[in-house]
């Protein structure tokens, strides 16, 4: 499979504080990866680092092959990448991006939300956004609410449109940051229910997430951030139902939502069963 | 041939810009002084449970905000001589005036700052059996007038910039101090412009003092009111 | 002896009176018509720190702030003409005071309305790939307006009470038109309180408007 997203090195400090110290990492096209570890491992600075909401203070990003950014050697022979900011917004347009607390845009409808980026950035015309709009509400199971405002939407029904509106840009990878973290417990599995099927039909995607039973039922990769490294790396049958490493054990064994004999009792199973997945 | 600046003769003069800028200073502090006193009445009357003195405030409140301060001051300047018989005086029209007009600004600040003390609050000193003037005095204000400190001191600025007023009712405060000292010695560039840096020198470092103090109450109470 | 009031015959002057509100109303117009584009402009590079020009915009936004309205009335009238040489007519000298002033006021409503903007409405504009200026035009200016707009309009309310000043300089809005009725009849207070009640009517109506839009647009952010 080719690879969409390479980070070699990647490390992120705020100011004399490291997040991120050295993170290497590939994801391939199709492949479903989560990223999973305590709060303050690093886990959203990684995400933010890949789309440059944050820049990363060193290492490389490649997406879909290509390195973003120019390496420039100063003096004393260290090399530092510099970007440019229309670089940016064009690897930011390739990157879908969900963020914890939705970020709809308020003053527009549903629908508009989902086109205003085609058409501004990509230059389709209204008709065909529209079109494509509605083809991923549809995807996101909410294709009723092309009218409404987003403040007339359940926290579930928004972070879907946030969802279409990633994908709209048709992105060559989404990111997922904490998606349902922010939503009352009862619309937490309408979101992975979503998220699980773009999955299944090959989406690429990498997701930062606490819920373990998604990351076991729906990850080809779970990958276990602690203290801005990779710690573990692995299936998740692997890192969630065997790991090796004691802090990992250490951090399973203190997160008592995941029932390791039945991880199939999840939310998420449910919800695909009952909808005959 | 460009312009030549010419400020000697201001530095001559000096005793009489001081003399203005003394009188400015004297207005400014009555006003201030009358205007939070009567701001604080009016507040607690708009504040009120009363629908009465709620009434009397708003009214007093209204009137004030929605005239222009200029209108107020002439008005005062014919009136308080014709109705209380006093001799007519632009240091005593001045004064009265800027005073309620201070006054109808900062019951705003007050009333804003009584809303902005959490229903909690009153709840608990009632339960402790106090009045609703002892709730008011010894729970509400005291924590609401922590609040309002960098609105007052905004509203203290803009006092101080409608002292000038008081210029068009022949005060000698000091804008007609700079006027007449413009047409004595026709120099009306350099004049001006000193009296526009003395108000900018004096004003803005009390402007940036503000906007620290709001940020420090609004970090110790998640929100300072505003007038 | 107390005074007798005689309203009647200042009703007579009404016309004039009212001929100098229009003159106050076009004044304002052409003020705040000169403020809101300095005031925009200003107040995009002072929110978004613009190299170069941001210190340009804050010296110039915070020296109008503090500002006193009249004296920047007198040095427009009296004093920049000595300056330029060029000699300005009254409505255009106190277009230039109450302007500038109004835009300094105009720009930092601007930058309060950007502020307000949710931090994750700028970043999920980024993460989008919007450039600066599609974010700006699209995403957080339409949302800043809507919050700006009730404000504006008690900016409108300041900026004609300022416009009463410009008698000062002989311009003939409605309190120095009052000047004259009232020496003509002999009657000042009878005079000034009907101006002022002619200035809370337009005001008032001004402000009410600002409430009634604040509510409405509030209702719809929810």
């Amino acid at each position: 499979m080719t690879e969409v997203l390479r980070l070699e090195g990647l490390t992120k400090s705020y100011g004399a504080t490291p997040v991120l110290k050295g993170v290497d990492l590939t994801v391939r096209r199709g492949e479903t990866v989560c990223v999973i570890g305590a709060s303050g491992s690093g886990k959203s600075t990684l995400l933010r680092c890949v789309n440059f909401l944050g820049y990363p203070t060193a290492g490389r990003i490649y997406l879909e092959g290509k390195l973003v950014g120019r390496e420039v050697t100063d003096r004393a022979g260290v090399a530092t990448m510099r970007y440019r900011e229309s670089e940016l917004c064009a690897v930011r347009a390739h990157v879908g991006m969900v963020f914890q607390q939705f970020n709809l845009f308020p003053h527009m409808t549903v629908e508009e939300n989902v086109m205003i980026a085609p058409i501004k950035i990509r230059g389709l015309s209204r008709q065909e956004a529209r079109k494509r709009a509605a083809l991923h509400l549809d995807r996101v199971g909410i294709p009723e609410k092309a009218g409404a405002f987003p403040g007339q939407l359940s926290g579930g029904q928004q972070q879907r449109v946030a969802i279409a509106r990633a994908l709209a840009m048709e992105p060559a990878i989404m990111l997922f940051d904490e998606a349902t973290s922010a939503l009352d417990p009862e619309l937490v599995g309408e979101v992975l229910l979503a998220m699980r099927k773009l999955a299944q039909e090959g989406t690429t995607m990498l997701i930062v997430t606490h819920e373990l039973g998604f990351a076991y039922n729906v990850a080809q990769r779970v990958i276990y951030l602690h203290e801005g490294t990779i710690h573990e790396e692995g299936t998740p049958e692997q890192v969630l139902v065997n790991p090796t490493k004691p802090r990992t054990q250490d951090f399973l064994r203190g997160v008592t939502t995941f029932r390791m004999p039945e991880p199939r009792l999840g939310p998420v199973d449910q919800a695909s069963t009952s909808k005959g997945a | 041939m460009p312009y030549v600046w010419d400020f000697n003769f201001l530095l001559q003069l000096g005793p009489l810009l001081l003399a203005g800028l003394a009188n400015t200073a004297k207005l400014w502090a009555v006003a201030l002084a009358f205007g939070l006193a009567i701001g604080l009445v009016m507040g607690i009357f708009r504040s009120a449970p009363s629908a009465i003195l709620r009434g009397i405030g708003t009214v007093y409140v209204e009137a004030i905000r929605n005239t222009p301060g200029l209108v107020q001051l002439i008005w005062f300047f014919y009136a308080i001589p014709i109705l209380t018989g006093l001799q007519s005086s632009a240091w005593l029209a001045s004064a009265v005036s800027l005073s309620l007009y201070t006054g109808a600004y900062s019951a705003e600040i007050y009333r804003a700052g009584i809303a902005s003390v959490e229903a909690g609050q009153w709840e608990a000193a009632r339960a402790l059996g106090f009045g609703y003037r002892d709730q008011m005095r010894y729970v509400v204000l005291p924590q609401a007038l922590m609040r309002m400190i960098p609105a007052f001191g905004n509203r203290a600025i803009e006092l101080a910039k409608a002292t000038t007023l008081a210029s068009t009712i022949a005060f000698g405060e000091l804008l007609y101090t700079a006027k007449t000292i413009a047409e004595d010695q026709l120099r009306p560039l350099e004049t001006y412009t000193a009296i526009t840096l003395i108000f900018t020198a004096v004003l803005l470092p009390v402007s940036y003092l503000c906007v620290r103090l709001e940020r420090r109450v609004a970090r110790n109470n998640g929100g300072a009111p505003r007038d | 002896m107390p005074y007798e009031w005689n309203f009647a015959i200042v009703l007579k002057y009404l016309p004039n009176l009212l001929e100098g509100g229009a003159h106050t109303i076009a004044l304002s117009a052409a003020s705040i018509a000169l403020a809101t584009p300095i005031g925009i402009v200003m107040g995009i590079i002072r929110q978004q720190r613009i190299p170069y020009l941001a210190p340009i915009a804050v010296v110039y936004i915070d020296f109008f702030r503090t500002s006193v309205a009249l004296v920047l009335i007198c040095w427009c009238y009296y004093a920049l003409p000595v300056l330029i040489r060029v000699n300005l007519d009254t409505f255009t000298a106190v277009m230039i005071a109450i302007g500038l002033q109004a835009s300094a006021y105009m720009a930092e409503l601007v930058r309060a309305g950007m502020q307000s903007i949710s931090p994750g409405q700028w970043e999920a504009a980024r993460a989008l790939g919007m450039p600066g200026h599609t974010r700006l035009r699209y995403i957080i200016l339409p949302q800043a307006a809507r919050r700006m707009i009730p404000l504006f309009f008690l900016l409108m309310v300041e900026v004609v009470k300022t416009t009463t000043l410009a008698g000062v300089v002989t311009y003939p809005e409605i309190v120095y038109d009052a000047f004259r009725v009232a020496t003509e009849i002999y009657r000042p207070i009878e005079t000034f309180t009907i101006v002022g009640l002619i200035c809370f009517v337009f005001l008032f109506t001004l402000g009410r408007i600002a409430l009634y839009l604040e509510r409405r647009f509030a209702v719809v952010e929810r």
